[in-house]
Protein backbone atom coordinates (compact mmCIF):
# COMPACT_ATOMS: atom_id res chain seq x y z
CA UNK A 1 0.00 0.00 0.00
CA UNK A 2 0.86 3.39 -0.94
CA UNK A 3 2.20 5.66 2.53
CA UNK A 4 2.32 9.23 1.84
CA UNK A 5 3.72 12.10 3.82
CA UNK A 6 0.62 12.92 4.47
CA UNK A 7 -0.41 10.18 6.21
CA UNK A 8 2.92 10.23 8.46
CA UNK A 9 2.06 13.70 9.31
CA UNK A 10 -1.72 12.56 10.73
CA UNK A 11 -0.25 9.62 12.58
CA UNK A 12 3.28 11.65 13.60
CA UNK A 13 0.01 13.94 15.38
CA UNK A 14 -1.32 11.29 16.95
CA UNK A 15 1.84 9.81 18.33
CA UNK A 16 2.92 13.17 19.39
CA UNK A 17 6.39 13.07 17.56
CA UNK A 18 7.52 16.06 15.14
CA UNK A 19 9.62 14.37 12.75
CA UNK A 20 12.24 16.97 10.77
CA UNK A 21 11.35 16.76 7.05
CA UNK A 22 14.46 14.44 5.63
CA UNK A 23 13.41 12.24 8.43
CA UNK A 24 9.91 12.36 7.32
CA UNK A 25 10.88 11.53 3.87
CA UNK A 26 13.03 8.89 4.95
CA UNK A 27 10.50 7.47 7.76
CA UNK A 28 7.82 7.43 4.56
CA UNK A 29 10.18 5.05 2.68
CA UNK A 30 10.69 2.75 5.55
CA UNK A 31 7.09 2.58 6.40
CA UNK A 32 6.01 1.82 2.76
CA UNK A 33 8.02 -1.12 2.81
CA UNK A 34 7.44 -2.56 5.89
CA UNK A 35 3.69 -2.49 5.44
CA UNK A 36 4.14 -3.57 2.04
CA UNK A 37 5.65 -6.44 3.83
CA UNK A 38 3.03 -6.69 6.70
CA UNK A 39 0.77 -7.19 3.13
CA UNK A 40 1.97 -10.54 3.04
CA UNK A 41 -0.87 -11.69 5.50
CA UNK A 42 -3.25 -10.89 3.11
CA UNK A 43 -2.83 -14.26 1.22
CA UNK A 44 -3.87 -15.98 4.22
CA UNK A 45 -7.94 -16.71 4.52
CA UNK A 46 -8.65 -15.85 8.09
CA UNK A 47 -12.31 -16.06 7.76
CA UNK A 48 -14.04 -17.37 10.87
CA UNK A 49 -10.85 -16.96 12.70
CA UNK A 50 -11.33 -15.25 16.36
CA UNK A 51 -8.75 -12.71 16.91
CA UNK A 52 -6.42 -14.08 19.83
CA UNK A 53 -5.29 -11.58 22.26
CA UNK A 54 -3.90 -13.49 25.26
CA UNK A 55 -2.25 -16.97 24.55
CA UNK A 56 -3.47 -18.28 28.07
CA UNK A 57 -6.78 -18.20 28.84
CA UNK A 58 -6.50 -16.07 31.88
CA UNK A 59 -8.65 -12.85 32.53
CA UNK A 60 -10.47 -11.04 35.22
CA UNK A 61 -7.98 -11.75 37.79
CA UNK A 62 -9.46 -9.98 41.13
CA UNK A 63 -8.30 -9.61 44.50
CA UNK A 64 -9.73 -7.83 47.76
CA UNK A 65 -9.53 -4.73 48.18
CA UNK A 66 -6.39 -3.53 50.60
CA UNK A 67 -5.73 -0.31 52.07
CA UNK A 68 -2.21 -0.16 51.64
CA UNK A 69 -0.19 3.39 51.73
CA UNK A 70 0.49 4.60 48.38
CA UNK A 71 4.15 5.67 47.90
CA UNK A 72 5.48 8.22 49.13
CA UNK A 73 4.97 11.54 47.15
CA UNK A 74 8.84 13.45 47.39
CA UNK A 75 9.92 10.30 46.41
CA UNK A 76 8.25 9.92 43.23
CA UNK A 77 8.81 13.83 42.64
CA UNK A 78 12.11 13.04 42.30
CA UNK A 79 12.21 11.42 38.65
CA UNK A 80 10.65 14.58 37.34
CA UNK A 81 12.35 16.92 35.28
CA UNK A 82 10.41 20.08 37.03
CA UNK A 83 8.51 20.01 40.01
CA UNK A 84 7.52 21.63 43.26
CA UNK A 85 6.83 20.30 46.34
CA UNK A 86 3.54 18.85 45.90
CA UNK A 87 3.23 18.21 42.16
CA UNK A 88 4.55 17.75 38.35
CA UNK A 89 4.98 21.07 36.95
CA UNK A 90 4.10 22.07 33.15
CA UNK A 91 3.16 24.86 30.71
CA UNK A 92 0.04 26.42 31.56
CA UNK A 93 -3.02 24.40 29.53
CA UNK A 94 -6.12 26.64 30.87
CA UNK A 95 -6.36 30.22 30.58
CA UNK B 1 42.28 -13.60 34.07
CA UNK B 2 41.22 -15.01 37.64
CA UNK B 3 40.14 -18.62 37.82
CA UNK B 4 37.05 -17.96 39.45
CA UNK B 5 35.51 -16.21 36.59
CA UNK B 6 35.29 -19.25 34.69
CA UNK B 7 33.52 -21.09 36.95
CA UNK B 8 29.42 -21.32 36.27
CA UNK B 9 27.43 -19.49 38.55
CA UNK B 10 26.25 -22.68 40.41
CA UNK B 11 30.12 -23.73 40.83
CA UNK B 12 30.59 -20.42 42.22
CA UNK B 13 27.55 -21.00 44.52
CA UNK B 14 28.91 -24.10 45.72
CA UNK B 15 32.71 -22.95 46.27
CA UNK B 16 31.13 -19.87 48.13
CA UNK B 17 29.14 -22.13 50.52
CA UNK B 18 32.36 -23.91 50.99
CA UNK B 19 34.09 -20.91 52.11
CA UNK B 20 36.52 -21.53 49.78
CA UNK B 21 35.64 -17.76 47.75
CA UNK B 22 33.83 -14.90 49.37
CA UNK B 23 30.99 -13.25 47.94
CA UNK B 24 33.62 -10.28 48.00
CA UNK B 25 36.65 -11.80 46.27
CA UNK B 26 33.81 -12.79 43.58
CA UNK B 27 32.92 -9.35 43.34
CA UNK B 28 36.26 -7.81 43.39
CA UNK B 29 37.08 -10.27 40.45
CA UNK B 30 33.93 -9.56 38.32
CA UNK B 31 34.18 -5.42 38.64
CA UNK B 32 38.05 -5.96 37.65
CA UNK B 33 37.15 -7.73 34.35
CA UNK B 34 34.29 -5.46 33.54
CA UNK B 35 37.05 -2.98 33.82
CA UNK B 36 39.69 -4.77 31.40
CA UNK B 37 36.38 -5.40 28.83
CA UNK B 38 35.69 -1.38 28.95
CA UNK B 39 35.85 -1.09 25.70
CA UNK B 40 32.68 -3.86 25.14
CA UNK B 41 30.65 -1.60 26.18
CA UNK B 42 28.51 -3.94 27.58
CA UNK B 43 27.14 -1.88 30.97
CA UNK B 44 25.17 1.58 31.09
CA UNK B 45 25.77 1.90 34.99
CA UNK B 46 27.94 0.07 37.47
CA UNK B 47 27.31 0.04 41.07
CA UNK B 48 30.65 -1.52 42.38
CA UNK B 49 30.71 0.25 45.89
CA UNK B 50 27.05 -1.18 46.90
CA UNK B 51 27.86 -4.51 45.01
CA UNK B 52 31.24 -4.91 47.45
CA UNK B 53 29.08 -3.69 50.78
CA UNK B 54 26.24 -6.11 49.41
CA UNK B 55 28.82 -9.19 48.60
CA UNK B 56 30.61 -8.37 52.19
CA UNK B 57 26.83 -8.77 54.05
CA UNK B 58 25.62 -11.52 52.14
CA UNK B 59 28.69 -13.20 52.78
CA UNK B 60 28.12 -13.08 56.59
CA UNK B 61 24.96 -14.23 56.35
CA UNK B 62 26.04 -17.03 54.07
CA UNK B 63 28.70 -18.11 56.63
CA UNK B 64 26.23 -18.11 59.21
CA UNK B 65 23.63 -19.84 57.38
CA UNK B 66 21.09 -17.60 57.09
CA UNK B 67 21.42 -17.75 52.64
CA UNK B 68 21.42 -20.65 51.69
CA UNK B 69 20.24 -20.80 47.97
CA UNK B 70 22.45 -22.23 45.20
CA UNK B 71 23.22 -18.76 43.66
CA UNK B 72 23.91 -17.12 47.13
CA UNK B 73 26.43 -14.80 46.90
CA UNK B 74 27.17 -14.74 43.07
CA UNK B 75 27.47 -11.61 41.67
CA UNK B 76 24.87 -10.60 38.18
CA UNK B 77 24.05 -7.90 36.44
CA UNK B 78 20.72 -6.74 35.38
CA UNK B 79 19.50 -5.03 31.67
CA UNK B 80 18.64 -1.43 31.85
CA UNK B 81 14.56 -2.20 31.28
CA UNK B 82 14.36 -3.61 34.73
CA UNK B 83 13.59 -1.60 37.51
CA UNK B 84 16.09 -1.32 40.03
CA UNK B 85 15.42 0.75 43.29
CA UNK B 86 17.49 3.80 43.23
CA UNK B 87 19.64 2.85 40.35
CA UNK B 88 19.64 4.82 36.91
CA UNK B 89 17.25 2.39 34.81
CA UNK B 90 17.25 4.36 31.33
CA UNK B 91 15.97 1.58 28.54
CA UNK B 92 19.35 2.92 27.02
CA UNK B 93 17.09 5.90 25.18
CA UNK B 94 17.65 9.26 26.23
CA UNK B 95 14.49 10.06 27.25
CA UNK B 96 14.82 8.34 30.16
CA UNK B 97 17.87 10.07 31.42
CA UNK B 98 18.59 9.78 34.71
CA UNK B 99 15.74 7.83 35.87
CA UNK B 100 15.91 6.33 38.96
CA UNK B 101 12.73 3.92 40.32
CA UNK B 102 11.80 4.67 43.29
CA UNK B 103 11.10 0.33 43.40
CA UNK B 104 12.49 -3.07 42.12
CA UNK B 105 11.44 -5.66 39.88
CA UNK B 106 9.68 -8.16 41.61
CA UNK B 107 12.58 -10.28 40.05
CA UNK B 108 15.01 -8.27 41.22
CA UNK B 109 13.32 -8.38 45.10
CA UNK B 110 13.47 -12.02 44.63
CA UNK B 111 17.09 -12.41 43.82
CA UNK B 112 17.99 -10.02 46.44
CA UNK B 113 16.12 -12.39 48.94
CA UNK B 114 18.31 -15.23 47.85
CA UNK B 115 21.30 -12.93 48.50
CA UNK B 116 22.23 -11.81 45.02
CA UNK B 117 24.97 -9.21 44.50
CA UNK B 118 24.00 -6.78 41.62
CA UNK B 119 27.20 -5.01 39.56
CA UNK B 120 25.41 -2.47 37.41
CA UNK B 121 22.74 -2.36 34.24
CA UNK B 122 23.21 -3.74 31.05
CA UNK B 123 23.45 -1.89 27.89
CA UNK B 124 20.71 -2.87 25.45
CA UNK B 125 18.53 -1.61 21.99
CA UNK B 126 16.53 1.28 22.96
CA UNK B 127 13.43 0.42 24.86
CA UNK B 128 14.31 -3.45 23.56
CA UNK B 129 14.12 -2.53 20.15
CA UNK B 130 16.33 -3.60 17.66
CA UNK B 131 17.98 -7.40 17.18
CA UNK B 132 22.08 -5.72 17.57
CA UNK B 133 22.28 -3.33 20.89
CA UNK B 134 23.29 -0.31 17.98
CA UNK B 135 19.94 1.39 18.58
CA UNK B 136 20.99 2.05 22.10
CA UNK B 137 21.62 5.82 23.10
CA UNK B 138 24.81 4.78 25.41
CA UNK B 139 26.43 3.66 22.00
CA UNK B 140 27.03 -0.04 20.44
CA UNK B 141 28.01 -3.00 22.68
CA UNK B 142 30.72 -5.02 21.32
CA UNK B 143 30.60 -8.73 20.37
CA UNK B 144 33.40 -10.18 22.99
CA UNK B 145 34.49 -12.65 20.03
CA UNK B 146 35.04 -9.70 17.55
CA UNK B 147 35.15 -6.19 18.66
CA UNK B 148 33.78 -5.31 14.83
CA UNK B 149 30.42 -7.25 14.86
CA UNK B 150 27.46 -7.01 17.08
CA UNK B 151 26.34 -8.96 20.24
CA UNK B 152 22.83 -9.26 18.67
CA UNK B 153 19.73 -7.53 20.68
CA UNK B 154 17.67 -6.05 22.76
CA UNK B 155 19.80 -7.72 25.83
CA UNK B 156 23.56 -7.52 23.51
CA UNK B 157 24.46 -6.02 26.75
CA UNK B 158 23.91 -9.23 28.69
CA UNK B 159 25.09 -11.66 26.37
CA UNK B 160 28.56 -9.68 25.92
CA UNK B 161 29.05 -9.19 29.90
CA UNK B 162 28.64 -13.43 30.28
CA UNK B 163 30.42 -14.31 27.33
CA UNK B 164 33.43 -12.04 28.62
CA UNK B 165 32.95 -13.53 32.13
CA UNK B 166 32.10 -10.20 33.44
CA UNK B 167 29.03 -11.68 35.75
CA UNK B 168 28.17 -15.18 36.49
CA UNK B 169 24.85 -14.71 35.10
CA UNK B 170 22.63 -11.74 33.73
CA UNK B 171 18.76 -11.06 33.05
CA UNK B 172 17.70 -10.08 30.26
CA UNK B 173 14.31 -9.78 28.50
CA UNK B 174 12.19 -11.00 25.57
CA UNK B 175 10.00 -9.49 23.53
CA UNK B 176 11.01 -11.35 20.10
CA UNK B 177 14.19 -13.43 20.59
CA UNK B 178 15.84 -10.45 22.66
CA UNK B 179 17.14 -13.13 24.84
CA UNK B 180 17.86 -16.14 22.80
CA UNK B 181 19.59 -14.51 19.74
CA UNK B 182 22.45 -12.54 21.89
CA UNK B 183 22.68 -15.38 23.52
CA UNK B 184 23.85 -17.24 20.26
CA UNK B 185 25.35 -14.67 18.86
CA UNK B 186 27.73 -14.40 22.02
CA UNK B 187 27.94 -18.40 22.36
CA UNK B 188 26.30 -18.73 25.75
CA UNK B 189 22.55 -20.38 27.10
CA UNK B 190 19.77 -17.84 27.61
CA UNK B 191 15.75 -18.82 28.07
CA UNK B 192 12.39 -16.86 27.48
CA UNK B 193 10.41 -19.02 29.64
CA UNK B 194 6.23 -19.53 29.16
CA UNK B 195 4.65 -16.23 29.27
CA UNK B 196 3.45 -15.37 32.63
CA UNK B 197 6.06 -17.62 34.62
CA UNK B 198 8.49 -14.71 35.73
CA UNK B 199 6.56 -11.70 36.76
CA UNK B 200 6.90 -8.74 34.89
CA UNK B 201 6.42 -6.29 37.74
CA UNK B 202 9.00 -3.58 37.28
CA UNK B 203 10.34 -4.46 33.92
CA UNK B 204 9.47 -1.54 31.42
CA UNK B 205 7.05 -2.55 29.22
CA UNK B 206 7.62 -2.87 25.44
CA UNK B 207 4.97 -5.06 23.94
CA UNK B 208 3.57 -6.29 27.35
CA UNK B 209 1.71 -9.83 25.54
CA UNK B 210 4.84 -10.75 24.48
CA UNK B 211 7.40 -9.37 27.04
CA UNK B 212 9.02 -11.98 29.42
CA UNK B 213 12.23 -11.42 31.56
CA UNK B 214 14.66 -14.60 31.50
CA UNK B 215 18.45 -15.04 32.26
CA UNK B 216 21.45 -15.95 30.46
CA UNK B 217 23.92 -17.75 31.48
CA UNK B 218 27.26 -20.09 31.41
CA UNK B 219 25.32 -23.24 30.61
CA UNK B 220 21.57 -25.04 31.20
CA UNK B 221 22.12 -25.63 35.01
CA UNK B 222 22.82 -22.18 35.59
CA UNK B 223 19.67 -21.15 33.76
CA UNK B 224 17.48 -23.54 35.73
CA UNK B 225 19.10 -22.12 39.13
CA UNK B 226 18.09 -18.34 38.07
CA UNK B 227 14.55 -19.29 37.11
CA UNK B 228 13.77 -21.39 40.07
CA UNK B 229 14.39 -18.36 41.84
CA UNK B 230 12.38 -16.30 39.76
CA UNK B 231 9.44 -17.71 38.58
CA UNK B 232 6.00 -17.59 40.32
CA UNK B 233 2.88 -15.92 40.46
CA UNK B 234 3.15 -12.43 41.35
CA UNK B 235 -0.04 -10.73 42.37
CA UNK B 236 1.56 -7.46 40.83
CA UNK B 237 1.43 -8.67 37.61
CA UNK B 238 -2.44 -10.01 36.47
CA UNK B 239 -0.96 -11.87 33.97
CA UNK B 240 1.34 -13.89 36.00
CA UNK B 241 0.52 -17.47 35.78
CA UNK B 242 -0.97 -19.59 39.27
CA UNK B 243 1.25 -22.67 38.71
CA UNK B 244 3.69 -24.49 40.39
CA UNK B 245 7.20 -23.06 40.17
CA UNK B 246 10.98 -24.32 41.08
CA UNK B 247 12.40 -27.53 41.01
CA UNK B 248 13.68 -27.19 37.56
CA UNK B 249 17.34 -27.59 38.41
CA UNK B 250 16.67 -30.77 40.66
CA UNK B 251 14.98 -32.43 37.28
CA UNK B 252 18.48 -31.72 35.06
CA UNK B 253 18.89 -35.71 34.31
CA UNK B 254 20.35 -36.05 30.81
CA UNK B 255 18.08 -38.61 30.53
CA UNK B 256 16.68 -37.75 26.67
CA UNK B 257 15.38 -41.30 25.95
CA UNK B 258 12.07 -41.67 24.37
CA UNK B 259 12.17 -37.84 24.17
CA UNK B 260 10.92 -36.69 20.49
CA UNK B 261 12.72 -33.68 18.82
CA UNK B 262 10.62 -32.80 16.37
CA UNK B 263 12.64 -30.56 13.12
CA UNK B 264 10.12 -28.75 11.74
CA UNK B 265 11.32 -28.36 7.49
CA UNK B 266 10.11 -25.12 7.72
CA UNK B 267 12.92 -24.12 9.73
CA UNK B 268 15.64 -25.16 8.03
CA UNK B 269 14.93 -24.06 4.40
CA UNK B 270 16.09 -20.85 1.99
CA UNK B 271 17.66 -17.81 3.49
CA UNK B 272 19.57 -20.01 6.23
CA UNK B 273 23.03 -19.87 6.13
CA UNK B 274 24.81 -23.16 5.39
CA UNK B 275 27.14 -23.74 8.37
CA UNK B 276 24.64 -22.40 10.77
CA UNK B 277 22.14 -25.42 9.85
CA UNK B 278 24.89 -28.01 10.03
CA UNK B 279 25.70 -27.27 13.39
CA UNK B 280 22.08 -27.16 14.43
CA UNK B 281 21.00 -30.67 12.89
CA UNK B 282 24.29 -31.72 14.70
CA UNK B 283 21.95 -31.15 17.76
CA UNK B 284 19.76 -33.40 16.64
CA UNK B 285 22.40 -35.94 16.39
CA UNK B 286 23.81 -35.46 19.69
CA UNK B 287 19.97 -36.18 21.41
CA UNK B 288 19.76 -39.30 19.07
CA UNK B 289 22.85 -40.70 20.25
CA UNK B 290 21.61 -39.89 23.98
CA UNK B 291 18.23 -41.69 23.11
CA UNK B 292 15.92 -39.52 22.10
CA UNK B 293 13.96 -39.62 18.68
CA UNK B 294 13.72 -37.65 15.89
CA UNK B 295 10.28 -36.63 13.62
CA UNK B 296 10.08 -34.36 11.09
CA UNK B 297 7.08 -32.34 9.89
CA UNK B 298 5.92 -28.99 7.97
CA UNK B 299 5.60 -26.00 9.75
CA UNK B 300 3.53 -24.19 7.25
CA UNK B 301 3.43 -20.62 9.26
CA UNK B 302 7.00 -19.50 9.03
CA UNK B 303 6.76 -16.87 6.20
CA UNK B 304 3.64 -15.06 8.31
CA UNK B 305 5.49 -15.04 11.91
CA UNK B 306 7.38 -11.45 11.40
CA UNK B 307 4.50 -9.35 9.49
CA UNK B 308 2.37 -10.78 12.58
CA UNK B 309 4.76 -10.22 15.02
CA UNK B 310 5.92 -6.27 14.28
CA UNK B 311 2.13 -5.61 13.53
CA UNK B 312 1.57 -6.92 17.08
CA UNK B 313 4.67 -5.69 18.66
CA UNK B 314 4.81 -2.03 17.11
CA UNK B 315 1.09 -1.61 18.17
CA UNK B 316 1.83 -2.52 21.71
CA UNK B 317 4.53 -0.37 21.43
CA UNK B 318 3.02 3.24 20.44
CA UNK B 319 0.53 2.86 23.51
CA UNK B 320 3.44 1.38 26.12
CA UNK B 321 5.31 4.75 25.33
CA UNK B 322 2.86 6.91 25.17
CA UNK B 323 4.12 7.58 29.12
CA UNK B 324 6.85 9.03 28.07
CA UNK B 325 6.36 12.65 27.44
CA UNK B 326 8.56 14.42 29.66
CA UNK B 327 6.63 15.02 32.85
CA UNK B 328 6.86 12.31 35.26
CA UNK B 329 10.40 11.07 34.82
CA UNK B 330 13.38 11.29 32.50
CA UNK B 331 14.02 13.66 30.31
CA UNK B 332 12.36 16.71 29.35
CA UNK B 333 13.24 18.99 25.99
CA UNK B 334 13.60 22.77 26.12
CA UNK B 335 12.10 25.95 24.39
CA UNK B 336 8.58 24.36 24.46
CA UNK B 337 5.67 27.15 23.75
CA UNK B 338 2.90 24.72 25.09
CA UNK B 339 1.85 21.43 26.45
CA UNK B 340 1.20 19.61 23.54
CA UNK B 341 4.30 21.12 22.05
CA UNK B 342 5.92 19.98 25.09
CA UNK B 343 5.07 16.42 24.78
CA UNK B 344 6.18 16.13 20.80
CA UNK B 345 9.76 17.96 21.39
CA UNK B 346 10.34 16.19 24.06
CA UNK B 347 9.78 12.74 22.47
CA UNK B 348 11.18 13.70 18.99
CA UNK B 349 14.53 14.49 20.29
CA UNK B 350 14.29 12.13 23.16
CA UNK B 351 13.48 8.80 20.96
CA UNK B 352 16.06 7.47 18.73
CA UNK B 353 15.30 6.60 15.03
CA UNK B 354 14.13 3.19 15.54
CA UNK B 355 11.91 3.83 18.58
CA UNK B 356 9.81 6.48 16.65
CA UNK B 357 9.79 3.86 13.51
CA UNK B 358 8.05 1.37 15.59
CA UNK B 359 5.58 4.07 17.24
CA UNK B 360 4.49 5.29 13.98
CA UNK B 361 3.64 1.44 12.79
CA UNK B 362 1.97 0.77 16.00
CA UNK B 363 -0.39 3.83 15.42
CA UNK B 364 -0.18 3.77 11.82
CA UNK B 365 -1.93 -0.18 12.17
CA UNK B 366 -3.77 0.69 15.37
CA UNK B 367 -5.57 3.94 13.54
CA UNK B 368 -9.23 4.10 11.95
CA UNK B 369 -9.53 2.29 8.71
CA UNK B 370 -6.42 0.40 8.70
CA UNK B 371 -7.18 -1.10 12.41
CA UNK B 372 -8.99 -4.31 10.76
CA UNK B 373 -6.33 -4.84 8.02
CA UNK B 374 -3.59 -5.17 9.91
CA UNK B 375 -4.23 -5.51 13.60
CA UNK B 376 -7.15 -7.24 13.89
CA UNK B 377 -5.48 -9.25 11.24
CA UNK B 378 -1.99 -10.04 12.61
CA UNK B 379 -4.59 -11.12 16.19
CA UNK B 380 -6.28 -13.38 13.75
CA UNK B 381 -2.41 -14.88 12.63
CA UNK B 382 -1.34 -14.85 15.72
CA UNK B 383 -4.06 -18.26 16.81
CA UNK B 384 -3.03 -19.96 13.62
CA UNK B 385 0.50 -19.44 14.52
CA UNK B 386 -0.23 -20.73 18.21
CA UNK B 387 -2.54 -23.45 16.62
CA UNK B 388 0.35 -24.57 14.49
CA UNK B 389 2.66 -24.74 17.65
CA UNK B 390 -0.43 -26.38 19.10
CA UNK B 391 -0.08 -29.16 16.06
CA UNK B 392 3.52 -29.77 16.32
CA UNK B 393 3.53 -30.77 20.07
CA UNK B 394 1.00 -32.88 19.14
CA UNK B 395 3.64 -35.07 17.56
CA UNK B 396 6.63 -33.94 19.37
CA UNK B 397 7.84 -33.26 23.10
CA UNK B 398 10.26 -30.39 21.63
CA UNK B 399 11.19 -28.83 18.83
CA UNK B 400 14.62 -28.01 17.71
CA UNK B 401 15.17 -24.57 15.08
CA UNK B 402 18.40 -22.24 14.75
CA UNK B 403 17.89 -19.21 16.85
CA UNK B 404 18.92 -16.57 13.65
CA UNK B 405 19.66 -17.37 9.87
CA UNK B 406 23.37 -16.22 10.12
CA UNK B 407 26.08 -15.70 12.91
CA UNK B 408 26.87 -11.51 14.09
CA UNK B 409 26.79 -9.40 11.98
CA UNK B 410 29.46 -6.88 11.49
CA UNK B 411 28.84 -3.17 13.38
CA UNK B 412 27.02 -1.13 11.36
CA UNK B 413 25.76 -3.46 8.92
CA UNK B 414 22.03 -3.99 9.83
CA UNK B 415 20.47 -0.42 10.58
CA UNK B 416 20.16 0.87 7.37
CA UNK B 417 17.97 -1.65 6.62
CA UNK B 418 15.07 -1.51 8.90
CA UNK B 419 12.98 -4.51 7.02
CA UNK B 420 16.43 -6.90 6.59
CA UNK B 421 16.88 -6.78 10.19
CA UNK B 422 13.05 -7.60 11.51
CA UNK B 423 13.31 -10.67 9.19
CA UNK B 424 16.17 -11.82 11.01
CA UNK B 425 14.44 -12.33 13.72
CA UNK B 426 12.43 -15.11 11.90
CA UNK B 427 13.00 -18.44 13.82
CA UNK B 428 12.39 -16.24 17.37
CA UNK B 429 9.63 -14.13 17.32
CA UNK B 430 6.66 -17.05 16.87
CA UNK B 431 7.69 -18.65 20.39
CA UNK B 432 6.38 -15.00 21.83
CA UNK B 433 3.08 -15.05 19.89
CA UNK B 434 2.30 -18.66 21.24
CA UNK B 435 3.78 -17.89 24.74
CA UNK B 436 5.99 -20.90 24.70
CA UNK B 437 9.42 -21.59 26.12
CA UNK B 438 13.07 -20.86 24.10
CA UNK B 439 16.02 -22.09 24.71
CA UNK B 440 19.43 -20.75 22.76
CA UNK B 441 22.28 -22.57 23.65
CA UNK B 442 25.93 -22.97 21.82
CA UNK B 443 26.06 -25.49 19.38
CA UNK B 444 28.80 -24.55 16.96
CA UNK B 445 31.48 -22.04 15.30
CA UNK B 446 31.28 -21.01 12.17
CA UNK B 447 34.36 -20.62 9.82
CA UNK B 448 35.13 -16.99 10.96
CA UNK B 449 35.15 -18.69 14.60
CA UNK B 450 31.81 -16.58 15.71
CA UNK B 451 29.62 -18.71 17.92
CA UNK B 452 26.14 -20.27 15.91
CA UNK B 453 23.39 -21.07 18.55
CA UNK B 454 20.69 -23.64 18.70
CA UNK B 455 17.20 -23.10 19.66
CA UNK B 456 14.48 -25.66 21.79
CA UNK B 457 11.27 -25.12 21.72
CA UNK B 458 8.93 -26.48 24.16
CA UNK B 459 5.28 -26.36 25.13
CA UNK B 460 4.02 -24.44 27.18
CA UNK B 461 5.50 -24.56 30.94
CA UNK B 462 7.50 -27.08 29.17
CA UNK B 463 10.95 -25.35 31.12
CA UNK B 464 11.43 -28.72 32.68
CA UNK B 465 11.79 -30.28 29.10
CA UNK B 466 13.81 -27.96 27.86
CA UNK B 467 16.34 -27.58 30.04
CA UNK B 468 16.76 -30.88 30.31
CA UNK B 469 17.31 -31.72 26.79
CA UNK B 470 19.59 -28.68 26.88
CA UNK B 471 21.48 -30.41 29.63
CA UNK B 472 21.78 -33.52 27.85
CA UNK B 473 23.33 -31.77 24.87
CA UNK B 474 26.02 -29.76 26.76
CA UNK B 475 27.29 -32.99 28.78
CA UNK B 476 28.32 -34.69 25.67
CA UNK B 477 29.94 -31.41 23.79
CA UNK B 478 32.16 -28.21 25.42
CA UNK B 479 30.68 -25.20 22.98
CA UNK B 480 29.28 -23.37 25.88
CA UNK B 481 32.73 -23.76 27.64
CA UNK B 482 34.27 -21.70 25.26
CA UNK B 483 35.33 -17.87 25.80
CA UNK B 484 36.58 -15.24 24.10
CA UNK B 485 38.19 -14.42 26.39
CA UNK B 486 40.75 -17.45 26.73
CA UNK B 487 41.25 -16.85 22.91
CA UNK B 488 42.37 -14.40 23.12
CA UNK B 489 45.10 -15.22 25.75
CA UNK B 490 46.01 -17.55 23.38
Amino acid sequence: MKITTEMVDYISVLSRLKLPQEEKEQMTGELERIIGYMDTLNALDTGGVEPMSHVFPVKNVLREDQVVPSFDRAELLKNAPKADEEAFLVPKTVE
Amino acid sequence: MKEILNLTALQLGAAIRKGEVSPVEATRAALEQIEARKADNAFTALTAETALRRAKAVGKKIAAGELTAPLAGVPLSIKDNICTKGVSTTCASKILTGFEPPYDATLVEKLDALGAVPLGKLNMDEFAMGSTTETSFYGPTHNPWDAGRVPGGSSGGAAAAVAARSCWYAIGSDTGGSIRQPAAYCGVTGIKPTYGTVSRYGLIAYASSLDQMGPLARDAADCAAVLDAVMGKDPRDGTSLDVPAGGLLAGLTGDVRGMKIGIPADCFGDGLDPEVMKSVLAVADVLKARGAELVEFTFPVMEYVVPTYYIIAAAEASSNLSRFDGVKYGWRAEGYEDLTDLYSKTRTEGFGAEVKRRILLGTFVLSSGYYDAYYKKALQVKGLIKQAFDDAFGKCDLMLTPVAPTTAPKIGESLSDPLQMYLSDIYTVSVNLAGLPGLSMPCGFDSKGMPIGAQLIGPALGEAKVLNAAHAFQLDTDYHKQSPVEKEAR
